[in-house]
C-alpha cells in the first residue's frame, strides 16, 4: 500500500482518538442531563490554558499542571451545570442550547481578555516515530492512547459503580428512576462533574499538539457536536465509533484533497447523516 | 404594526435625520445597527416557529459574496448583485432546508445540521481564494465619485436612506406574514407537526415559504453590510461567530415582536460601542465576556427579551 496513504489512514485514527474523549464527555451530559453544552469546546479551552500557564508560567512539572487541569474543568462543568443548565431544566430545549451559548461567550471573552488572543504553545514536542516506511507523531500516539484510557475509565465507572449504573438508568428513562429512589438532580449533578474532567482530560492531550488561543474552541467544538450526533445523542459506543469515522475522513480527504475540502467532506457526511438517519448511524 | 400611520410617520421622523446634520459617527452607529436589525428579524422570522438556524451566517455571507464577485469580476452593479445574491442565497437555503423539512430534521438536529452549512460555506470561500482572497477578504473596486449612484457607493446619508427603506421592508414582510394565514400554520406546526398536518396544513411548504423569507433577509443584510463597510472576509461576514451574533441580537430583543431583532440590534451596537469607548481597544474580549453574560440572564429571566417586557401579560 502506499506508505502516504497507510500515514493518512493512521493519522485519521489518531486524530479519531482526540476527537473521542470530549465527544465522550459531551454524549454523557446530554444523555443524562438532555442539554447540549454549546461551551463544550471552550471548557477544554480553559483547560488548555490552565496547563499552559502552569506549566510555562508558574514552572510546574508537566505531569502536575495536567493533574491539576482535571479538578479545575471538572469544578467548572458542575459550575456550569449548578449556576446555568439547573434553573432552566425544564425550559425550552432551544433556551438551554442558547444559554450555554451565552457561556462560550463568556468563556472566550475571558480568555481573550486574561490571555490576549496571541497563540501560546507548550512548546512539547517528541521526536516522531518510525514504523516501517510510515512516521507517526509521538505526542499524537501518546495523546491517542491516554483517551482510550479515558474510555476505558469511563466505561468502567458507568459499568461497575453503583452511581455509574444510576447514571445508565437515569439515561434510559427519567421518569421511572426517581421514583426507584434515585435523586436526579445529584446525577445530574455527577454527570456534569465527569463531562467537565473529560473536557480537562482532553484539554491535556490537545494542548501538546494544538497552540492555545482563546477561538481554539472553534477549530473542533462543531466537529465535536456532529460526532456526538452522528454517533446518536446520547449513545456512547455509537459517539466513539462517530469519531474515529470523522478523523479517516478528515485525515484521508486531506490526503485525497486539500485540509479545506476534507473538513467541508466531513460537514458535507454530517449533513448527509442526518437526512438519512437522523437517529444516528448506531443507533438500534 | 397594527397601526400603519404612526409606523409611517416614524419611518419618516428616522429618515430625515441626515437633513439635521449629525455627525458621521452617529450615522455610522445607526446604518450599522439597522443593518443588524434587518439580519436579526429575518432570523426571528424562523427563529420564533422554533427553527433555530445557526447558519444565517452562511446566508449573510453567501449574498454578501454574490454580490461583490460579480462587481469585482463582471462589472454587475450592486443594484442588480445584491437581489442575484439574495436569490443565491434563497436557493442555498432551499437546498438545505428542503431535505431538512421532508426527511423531519428538527429542534436540536435542525440547528446543527444549520451550524455544520454554516461552516462548510465559511470553509468554502476560504478555500476559493482565488476569487474570493481567502481570509484575507476581499474589497469591492470603488468607482469615481460621479458614477457613485450606480454603482452603490453613496455617503452615509445615501446609505441610511437604503438600510432604513430595507428594513421597513422586513417588518413589512414580518407584517404580512402575520395577516396571512401562514403564521397561524406556522405557530400550529411549532407546537405539533403531525397535528398540523392532520388539519391540513401542507408542513413543509409553509416551513420552506418562511424559510426563504427568513433567508432573503439575512443575505440582503450581508450584502448591504459588505457595500457598507467596502471589505468582506469568511470571517467577518460568515461562520459560526455571526450566525451567532444575528441570534444573540434576536433573542435579547425578542424574537416574538416584530420590533423586537431591531431592539435587539440597538442594544448590541450600542453595547458594543460603549465598550469601545469605555474600555478602548486594549479589552478586546469584554465585549464577547458580556455579550455572555447577557445572554445567559437573558435566558434565565427574561426568555422573551426585552420586546417581552412590554407585552400584556395574557
Amino acid at each position: 500500500m502506499d506508505p502516504f496513504l497507510l500515514e493518512a489512514l493512521l493519522n485519521g485514527v489518531l486524530l479519531g482518538g482526540v476527537f473521542a474523549l470530549p465527544a465522550l464527555g459531551l454524549n454523557l451530559v446530554f444523555g443524562v442531563v438532555d442539554v447540549v453544552w454549546l461551551c463544550y469546546a471552550e471548557l477544554v479551552m480553559i483547560g488548555m490554558y490552565a496547563v499552559w500557564f502552569l506549566y510555562t508560567q508558574a514552572g510546574w512539572p508537566l505531569a502536575l499542571a495536567c493533574a491539576a487541569c482535571l479538578p479545575l474543568v471538572a469544578g467548572l462543568g458542575l459550575a456550569l451545570h449548578w449556576l446555568v443548565v439547573r434553573p432552566l431544566l425544564n425550559a425550552p430545549p432551544i433556551n438551554q442550547v442558547l444559554a450555554t451559548g451565552g457561556v462560550l461567550f463568556v468563556l472566550q471573552g475571558a480568555a481573550t481578555l486574561v490571555f490576549k488572543t496571541d497563540f501560546r504553545s507548550l512548546g512539547v514536542d517528541m521526536p516522531p516515530m518510525e514504523l516501517g516506511d510510515v512516521f507517526i507523531s509521538g505526542t499524537k500516539l501518546i495523546a491517542f492512547c491516554a483517551a482510550l484510557v479515558g474510555a476505558a475509565c469511563l466505561w468502567a465507572f458507568l459499568k461497575f459503580t453503583y452511581v455509574g449504573t444510576a447514571i445508565r438508568a437515569i439515561a434510559r428513562d427519567r421518569e421511572v428512576m426517581p421514583l426507584m429512589g434515585v435523586d436526579p438532580r445529584r446525577i445530574y449533578l455527577i454527570a456534569s462533574g465527569v463531562g467537565g474532567t473529560l473536557a480537562g482530560l482532553a484539554a491535556c492531550l490537545l494542548v501538546v499538539q494544538l497552540d492555545v488561543h482563546p477561538f481554539v474552541g472553534l477549530s473542533f467544538g462543531p466537529i465535536t457536536f456532529m460526532i456526538c450526533v452522528m454517533g446518536g445523542l446520547g449513545n456512547m459506543l455509537g459517539g466513539f465509533i462517530a469519531a474515529f469515522l470523522m478523523g479517516l475522513i478528515i485525515s484521508v480527504g486531506g490526503f485525497v484533497g486539500s485540509t479545506e475540502m476534507s473538513y467541508v467532506i466531513a460537514f458535507g457526511f454530517f449533513i448527509l447523516v442526518m437526512f438519512i438517519r437522523p437517529q444516528g448511524l448506531f443507533a438500534r | 404594526m397594527s397601526r400603519p400611520i404612526p409606523m409611517a410617520l416614524a419611518l419618516l421622523a428616522l429618515a430625515t435625520i441626515p437633513l439635521f446634520g449629525p455627525p458621521d459617527y452617529v450615522l455610522h452607529l445607526l446604518i450599522t445597527a439597522t443593518l443588524t436589525a434587518i439580519a436579526g428579524t429575518g432570523w426571528a422570522m424562523m427563529g420564533r416557529f422554533g427553527l433555530v438556524s445557526f447558519g444565517h451566517g452562511a446566508f449573510f455571507g453567501v449574498g454578501a459574496y454574490t454580490m461583490a464577485l460579480l462587481w469585482n469580476l463582471y462589472g454587475v452593479t450592486p443594484w442588480v448583485g445584491i437581489p442575484l445574491g439574495i436569490v443565491v442565497a434563497i436557493a442555498a437555503g432551499v437546498t438545505l432546508a428542503w431535505p431538512c423539512f421532508r426527511l423531519r430534521v428538527v429542534g436540536h438536529y435542525f440547528a446543527l445540521v444549520t451550524l455544520a452549512a454554516g461552516e462548510i460555506v465559511r470553509i468554502l470561500m476560504t478555500a476559493l481564494r482565488e476569487a474570493t482572497g481567502g481570509s484575507l477578504g476581499m474589497t469591492p473596486n470603488r468607482v469615481a465619485a460621479a458614477d457613485g449612484l450606480a454603482a452603490m457607493q453613496f455617503g452615509k446619508a445615501g446609505f441610511w436612506w437604503l438600510t432604513l427603506a430595507c428594513w421597513a421592508l422586513g417588518l413589512l414582510v414580518w407584517w404580512a406574514l402575520d395577516r396571512a394565514m401562514a403564521s397561524k400554520a406556522l405557530a400550529a406546526i411549532a407546537e405539533d407537526e403531525d397535528a398540523a398536518a392532520s388539519v391540513g396544513i401542507r408542513v413543509t411548504r409553509e416551513k420552506l415559504r418562511v424559510t426563504m423569507l427568513s433567508v432573503g433577509l439575512a443575505a440582503l443584510a450581508g450584502a448591504l453590510t459588505a457595500q457598507y463597510r467596502m471589505y468582506l472576509s469568511p470571517e467577518s461576514v460568515s461562520g459560526l461567530g455571526i450566525s451567532l451574533q444575528i441570534v444573540f441580537g434576536a433573542i435579547a430583543g425578542g424574537m416574538y415582536a416584530p420590533l423586537g431583532p431591531t431592539i435587539g440590534a440597538v442594544l448590541t451596537i450600542g453595547l458594543d460601542e460603549s465598550l469601545r469607548v469605555f474600555f478602548g481597544t486594549e479589552l478586546t474580549g469584554a465585549a464577547p465576556f458580556f455579550y455572555g453574560i447577557l445572554l445567559v440572564l437573558f435566558m434565565l429571566f427574561l426568555p422573551r427579551g426585552i420586546a417581552g417586557l412590554l407585552e400584556k401579560r395574557g
